[in-house]
């Protein structure tokens, strides 16, 4: 028995996750409308339900396993993934799929080798290559009220849809570039979707889910290794083929899903590697897997491949980076 | 005098250890007041076994009469791992037999009980020296032998074993004033009031391993003690004894972290202090060891640390060895209830009590009485690496976890469980609330008992093969006496033998026997890929049933095996 404990907690880990992601959903807000708030709530009402189910079959205490908050890490992380206008069932078989097979099939939190939140993203992507192309494009004029209409009968009434979505910056340039455009002539034929430095409005919020991260940092709840490794990487392998693609490291870092994985989402310590250098090596991988794929790949972008082929390599990844234990390198 | 201070300077250390915490003191509370002496009980349960190593053998029978300080217990001979135990008060041994004593696991061991007859008399056992340092080095390990001293610091290790060069020539002295664990002051007050004493120690200390240099490191949260050494120092007006302040992180007092942090040296793993020419003395050890060089006065007493949230005057005291605890937390203004837990030592790495109803020991710098922590649920390991963080033996707890849960102790041997201190870092951190040193102690025991268990059949298999030695050995010799005999007969009838060294041709073909049946049963012990069916059928029913045993062995925690 312990006499003495910190107060750290796994709720308290995944509370901390909750909050510094708070700044990059608002600024997701501010650009895309209400659409990702109603995928969190569809997507958080869908883990819970799943999650109850799942440890009443594996008679597991509910309690402390559902205030551990796990589930709705996974769920808020998936809908932030998924497009910002998508019907209700596509987030219900995203999540409950990450929940069921991608964590409970593999014996729950702390056995799963897989990102639940990817495992669901990859799933469908696979499964529903169509709808998960649909995003609203920035400073639309969708309301709340229209938003949740459109994610629960999937109709936008007499608005015409096709005028309010496209394909995301990252999707554009790849397209584009594969029917021969250079990088200039994508910009000067689509500026809605670049802003400043790179995808508009996706820049913003790759900004803030930056400094959510950066929090998180200094508040001890992720270690420094796999972001600074997986930034590293990407900026690395952008500047290697920017002579090639002509899509800069800046365009790359806060373009897509970047600073969201960078923190939220290859930090994930389950399916991550766990020793120091591991995890080094770990998010160096998954950041050259996801720039290889967002460029070259049939995706438009690669992280949740990237994360999946990595949780793969982690295990082993561990054996070999094993520290020198105490007098062990004398 | 403040100039004389100045002039002993307190060096800060340069280097650190890998990992540690940096938690709460809890120290003020026993420090408000100086030692105080406790009662001398009506009773005294004195273990025979207060150390590391083998227990001690009574000298004395029921119904004895003692005199404080009178050898009641003594070792076979200087080498052996063992320590000398003193009546600590006058009175009359009433009975030798077993009583729980503060372990780990309640076990109970061999001890003898004195019924004390309140006149404290005293029998000087040993003589005093005025001036230690003209003695020759082995009349004073003779002395601090006969003095029953063994570290005070919690191991118990006979402390004269640890006063010659082993292996490597020793070069370096370091006493441990580190105290680093929450709540244990002894160290500290000691010094405060005793720091001359313990100077004159470390001096004895250095002579009798005929070396110099001294380093004593203390955790800078102790400036009062801190002072009291230099003040010491500065009256002996040596430097070869430095004193080294070392910033407050637990474990800094754990052996091998202190001596990082005061050298930047590492103990190569499996590998002791000594060889690297450094031997450590805790610092209340050397108090004792003045006390039995210079007043004659064996290890009968140690100052303890009674306190805690629960106690209404926490102080330390100057107890006898085999004080009930009990008779000491009653002075403490102690009372029993429910929802308090008793621990002695400290809260990171002391034992748990289910009572008070245990002797006070050699190795009992303090007793703790706390109120009771809810022990949250333990759920499964995140894999966070926090436990990683903080180790100050640069292990991977979750690595340890997981393959110690998995029963794969051959993984755990690769992660290197035996370089663990059982510090309890890992479990201060662990998000999850596993008890992670509980699974360390039950994967060592389970380790331990198979290495024991497999030495146990090599012997059989020696002793069968010694066997088989004899008996072809008298085979030959009965051959033998059979040829001379018949050798004799035919003498005396006038035949001629052909061999007359016949017992060595027979004894030798014994041998060549035995060697090939030998060599035999290694190349079957050898080569396991050549195994019969029912051979390999019948090491994995051996196996098997080994596992079952294991998997037999509950592990104590309430996390349920997915
Ligand atoms: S601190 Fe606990 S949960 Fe985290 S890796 Fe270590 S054992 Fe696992
Ligand atoms: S108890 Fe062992 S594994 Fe845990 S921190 Fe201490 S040395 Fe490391």
């Amino acid at each position: 028995m312990m006499e003495m404990t910190a107060p750290g907690s796994i709720t308290r880990i995944m509370l901390h996750v909750l909050y510094a992601l708070i700044p990059g959903i608002i600024a997701y807000v501010i650009f895309f409308g209400w659409g990702v708030v109603i995928n969190i709530i569809i997507a958080v009402i869908t883990a819970l339900t799943v999650e109850v189910v799942m440890l009443l079959l594996r008679k597991r205490p509910i309690k402390p396993y559902i205030m551990d908050g796990s589930a709705v890490v996974t769920a808020v992380l998936l809908a932030l993934a998924l497009p910002n206008l998508a019907p209700w069932w596509l987030i219900f078989i995203g999540v409950s799929f990450a929940i069921i097979v991608g964590k409970h099939l593999y014996g729950g939190l702390g056995y799963n080798p897989f990102n639940p939140a990817m495992i669901g993203y990859a799933l469908l992507l696979i499964s529903f290559p169509l709808e998960m192309t649909i995003w609203l494009q920035p400073d639309n004029t969708l309301s709340f009220a229209q938003s949740l209409n459109y994610a629960l009968f999937s109709t936008l009434n007499n608005i015409d849809i096709d005028a309010m979505t496209m394909a995301t910056t990252l999707d554009t340039v790849k397209t584009q570039s594969g029917l021969g455009q250079s990088f200039a002539a994508i910009q000067a034929s689509a500026p809605a979707v670049f802003g400043q430095f790179a995808g508009k409005g996706w820049e913003w919020i790759n900004l803030a889910f930056l400094l959510g991260g950066l929090w998180l940092l200094y508040r001890r709840v992720i270690s420094w290794q796999i972001p600074v490794a997986f930034i590293g990487s990407i900026f690395i392998m952008s500047l290697l083929f920017y002579p090639f693609t002509e899509t800069s490291p800046i365009y790359h870092l806060f373009g897509g899903a970047t600073m969201l994985c960078a923190f939220f989402i290859a930090t994930d310590p389950v399916t991550a590697s766990t020793t120091p250098t591991g995890r080094l090596i770990y998010a160096a991988g998954i950041g050259v897997f996801a720039y290889i794929i967002r460029m070259w790949g049939g995706y438009p972008d690669g992280i949740a491949f990237g994360v999946l082929l990595m949780n793969m390599a982690a295990p082993t990844i561990d054996y070999y980076t094993r520290p020198k234990a105490f007098g062990e390198s004398t | 005098m403040q100039d004389k201070l100045n002039s002993i300077p307190v060096r800060k250390t340069q280097w650190k250890f890998h990992g540690g915490l940096k938690l709460a003191g809890h120290k003020k509370q026993s420090m408000q007041t100086g030692i105080a002496t406790a009662i001398v009980p009506e009773q005294l349960i004195i273990p025979l076994q207060q150390h590391i190593g083998r227990p001690a053998k009574p000298v004395i029978t029921i119904g004895d009469k003692v005199l404080k300080g009178q050898c009641i217990a003594t070792l076979k001979d200087p080498t052996s791992i063992t320590a000398a135990i003193h009546a600590p008060s006058s009175g009359e041994v009433i009975a030798i037999e077993t009583h729980a004593i503060p372990s780990m696991n309640r076990q109970t061991a061999n001890c003898i009980i004195i019924k004390t007859d309140g006149e404290d008399r005293w029998l000087p056992s040993i003589k005093p020296v005025d001036n230690p340092t003209s003695l020759s080095s082995d009349t004073l390990k003779q002395l601090i032998i006969e003095a029953g001293i063994v570290g005070l610091g919690g191991a118990g290790f006979p402390t004269h074993l640890k006063l010659t060069a082993e292996t490597k020539p020793l070069d370096t002295l370091i006493i441990n004033a580190a105290e680093c664990e929450p709540y244990i002051t002894c160290d500290a007050v000691l010094i405060e009031e005793q720091a001359d004493k313990i100077i004159q120690g470390i001096q004895i200390i250095l002579h009798t391993i005929g070396i110099q240099h001294c380093l004593i490191g203390i955790e800078d949260d102790k400036p009062q003690a801190i002072q009291a050494l230099q003040k010491a120092l500065a009256t002996i007006n040596n430097h070869t004894i430095q004193l080294i302040q070392i910033p407050t992180r637990y474990p800094a007092g754990g052996e091998k972290q202190l001596i990082q942090v005061l050298t930047g040296k590492e103990v190569p793993l499996n590998k002791l202090p000594h060889d690297i020419g450094i031997v450590c003395h805790n610092i209340a050890t050397v108090h004792a060891v003045t006390e039995a060089i210079k007043e004659g006065k064996p290890l009968i007493e140690r100052v303890v640390t009674v306190t805690g949230d629960k106690l209404q005057q926490p102080k330390n005291m100057r107890v006898l060895i085999g004080t009930p605890m009990q008779d000491v937390l009653n002075e403490c203004g102690y009372t029993e209830s429910n929802d308090q837990s008793l621990i002695m030592g400290g809260p990171m790495m002391g034992i748990h009590l289910d009572s008070a109803d245990y002797p006070v020991i050699k190795t009992t710098n303090c007793i703790l009485v706390r109120k009771k922590q809810k022990q949250p649920v333990a759920l499964p390991c995140i894999r966070c690496g926090e436990c990683a963080r903080v180790c100050p033996a640069n292990l991977l707890p979750q690595q340890l976890y997981w393959y110690t849960r998995a029963k794969d102790l051959d993984r755990v041997q690769d992660y290197q469980i035996f370089s663990c201190i059982e510090c309890g870092c890992c479990d201060y951190v662990c998000p999850s609330h596993i008890p992670l040193v509980q699974f360390y102690r039950y994967a060592k025991t389970e380790i331990w008992t198979q290495e024991a268990d497999r030495k146990k059949s090599d012997h059989a298999r020696e002793r069968h093969e010694y066997r088989q030695f004899r008996l072809e050995r008298k085979k030959a010799e009965d051959a033998e006496r059979k040829a001379k005999k018949k050798a004799l007969l035919n003498k005396k009838q006038g035949i001629k033998t052909p061999e007359q060294d016949s017992k060595k041709a027979a004894i030798e073909a014994a041998l060549k026997r035995v060697k090939e049946r030998q060599s035999e049963q290694a190349a079957i012990a050898k080569n396991t890929e050549g195994l019969t069916d029912e051979q390999q059928k019948k090491i994995d029913e051996v196996e098997q049933r080994r596992k079952n045993k294991l998997q037999k062995e509950k592990l104590n925690t309430k996390l349920e095996d997915n």
